[in-house]
């Protein structure tokens, strides 16, 4: 298929992919291997911003630069933490590695380490992730066994602890300082930045904080060299990602596809095999909950940052979701309001009282009761909360699936008001 | 009044200095807590914060802030559907409507028996596989009234339902259950038994 580039999901296919045997098997820890022998951490360090990986999270900062703003010369641990704490609507893909592949992701861990000459690392799991917690502990442990994790990796020298931790259910969580907040033990609220993690994060000590598609991008670059990975992918999006699509297409699911190769509406339509039961789509978002909808007429774009950023929308975590002509829109943005408001942290006003607030009006539209003037409402109500009024950017996300279905189907809200919901208050034609 | 047993008071005493800092203890040590007692009362927020000896402060203001875990008792099986937009697309509403039908009762309520509360959760990393819902640890995905039936009628007779839990393979069990009288584990129970081995057990002090 056209754009297909598996890199992080190449093994997850294989039968046991999850063991060491089976890793080892397929060359795993052998770009470790490499890097302890062969490359010293700076230039590790040098490597990954040559390679231009950026992060498979949601903000997308080059991952390179991250690590190069953590100080090395303070007399303090140095930590390498990884976000696996998975969870913005429509999300699936750390899953696919975490189940199928996590030695893939302790090997980009441990280079992450050695790159920034950490001894310890942390991988937060989402507390609801059963099946991901067995899976990454049981790698850990065959990799203490094995002797690539603990002392003296692999005879280096290099000594390397790698935690478990799980979290209790909790959004926000996923946001990098929060993260670090529960990881602490506390309530997962964001901290004010600066100071950036990379200088006081984990216990106030320097620490890098990736997400687990990032880690896991790691060992391929250093097997097959910064030139290729910048060679895949377009510029300044280099390498594939992982898209995980879900909704009204025929065939939803994991594609791992090199960026700006393939358009939106390529991936839906040759990937996905369309949109079920023969039916028209009519708005996709195409990087997670926080990233604003585009309508059926604005899928031609290709699946790279800036491509997407010039859409008036963005990457995000590349959770691609369809909906079809069925769809009711303020339904929609009804479903993901509810969703943020009930996961604010609720430590800055705009964005603990203006979820809110948005999701009364919006079930108003939706139950009856709305006024037209309402409309203008909602969308002033978008612009009190984002544009750097709050610590984190849950409430620039939560703006997102509100603002622009307001923008791109006013036409419904109207219709909302003079006729009620056209779907009778349910969100789309679907049979079960 | 311990209320915890012998065994969990172990668990909980060996986690305190696992982590460069104590508090770090907290989260584990609630989940090892619920693992055992089935919710979080004020009684043992004060129990695990004495074990910890930490703050009891510190147990409170975390545990109504995550939603894994519950101040009251729930029923043995909590059963929730994910909610979500991806879910709701594919039917998620209407899996919510059969099994309220079915038990007899309103999302957030528990059966007469005790055996079931039914419940919805925001998203849980399924969205390609929906509607889905989560018994304990184990995600149910691809949900048909077929697949539900046969997932009620196994846990109302105490039995491992005979749909694999997504992503479980043949060596790789979803394991025996809970402890004995449940089919299937709490949520706090897989971690307690799958995350506790390696916990901090290096002495990550650095």
């Amino acid at each position: 298929m056209k754009g297909e580039l598996r890199v992080t999901t190449a093994n997850v296919d294989r039968p046991r992919s999850y063991t060491l045997d089976v890793y080892r098997e397929h060359g795993g820890y052998r770009s470790l291997e490499k890097a302890l022998k062969e490359i010293k951490p700076d230039d590790l360090i040098q490597m990954v911003k040559d390679a231009g990986l950026r992060g498979r999270g949601g903000a997308g900062f080059p991952a390179g630069m991250k690590w190069g703003f953590v100080p090395k010369s303070i007399p303090k641990p140095r930590y390498v933490v990884c976000n696996a704490d998975e969870s913005e609507p429509g999300t699936f893909k750390d899953r696919v590695i975490l189940e199928r592949d996590p030695h893939l992701l302790i090997e980009g861990c441990l280079l992450t380490a050695y790159a920034v000459e950490s001894h310890n690392a942390y991988i937060y799991i989402r507390g609801e992730y059963g099946l991901p917690i067995r899976r990454v502990t049981r790698a850990v442990e065959e990799a203490y066994q094995a002797g690539y994790l603990g002392k003296n990796i692999l005879g280096s020298g290099f000594d390397c602890d790698v935690t478990v931790y799980a979290g209790a259910g909790a959004y926000i969580c996923g946001e990098e300082t929060g993260l670090l907040d529960s990881l602490e033990g506390k309530r997962g609220h964001p901290r004010l930045k600066p100071p950036f993690p990379a200088v006081a994060g984990l216990y106030g000590a320097p620490t890098v904080i990736n997400n687990v598609e990032t880690l896991s991008s790691v060992p391929a670059i250093v097997e097959k060299g910064a030139d290729w990975f910048k060679s895949t992918g377009v510029a300044n999006s280099t390498g594939p990602r992982i898209f995980a699509v879900s909704g009204h297409v025929v065939k939803p699911g994991i594609y791992e596809l090199e960026m700006g190769k393939v358009t939106l509406r390529e991936l839906i339509e040759d990937h996905c095999g369309g949109i079920r039961g023969g039916r028209k789509v009519k708005a996709v978002i195409p990087g997670g909950a926080s990233t604003p909808i585009l309508t059926a007429d604005e899928l031609d774009v290709p699946l790279d940052f800036e491509s997407l950023q010039k859409a008036g929308t963005a990457m995000g975590s590349t959770a691609v979701i369809v909906m079809d002509e069925t769809t009711c829109m303020v339904h929609a943005a009804l479903v993901l309001t509810e969703f943020f408001a009930h996961e604010s942290c609720g430590q800055c006003t705009p964005c603990r009282e203006g979820t809110h607030w948005t999701a009364k009006i919006l079930r108003r539209f939706e139950r009856g009761g709305a006024k037209r003037e309402e409309i203008d409402v909602l969308l002033d109500i978008c612009s009190e909360m984002g544009g750097g009024r709050t610590i984190c950017a849950l409430a620039d996300g939560a703006i997102g699936p509100v603002k622009s279905s307001v923008e791109k189907w006013r036409h419904e809200y109207e219709a909302h008001v003079e006729k009620g919901c056209p779907q009778k208050g349910e969100l789309c034609e679907v049979e079960w | 009044m311990a209320k915890l047993s012998p065994e969990t008071q172990e668990r909980i005493r060996y986690l305190k200095d696992r982590f460069p800092r104590r508090r770090s203890a907290v989260l584990p040590a609630l989940h090892y807590a619920q693992a055992e007692l089935g919710c979080l009362e004020d009684d043992t927020l004060a129990e695990v914060a004495a074990l910890l000896e930490v703050p009891v402060r510190m147990t409170t203001e975390v545990v109504g802030f995550y939603t894994m875990f519950d101040r009251l008792p729930t029923g043995r099986y909590k059963l929730e559907v994910c909610r979500n937009l991806s879910c709701k697309l594919m039917g998620a509403k209407k899996v919510v409507e059969y099994i309220e039908g079915k038990l007899g009762v309103r999302c957030g309520e528990t059966t007469e028996d005790g055996k079931f509360t039914l419940l919805e959760a925001e998203c849980l990393g399924a969205c390609g596989y929906a509607p889905m819902m989560m018994v304990g640890p184990y995600f149910y995905e691809f949900l048909t009234r077929e697949k539900v039936d046969s997932i009620l009628d196994a846990l109302s007779r105490d039995e491992m339902p005979p749909v694999a839990p997504a992503g479980y393979l043949e060596k790789d069990g979803a394991g025996s259950g809970g402890n004995g009288k449940q089919a299937v584990p709490s949520a706090s129970t897989e971690i307690r038994d799958h995350l506790a081995i390696r916990l901090g057990a290096k002495g990550d002090k650095a």
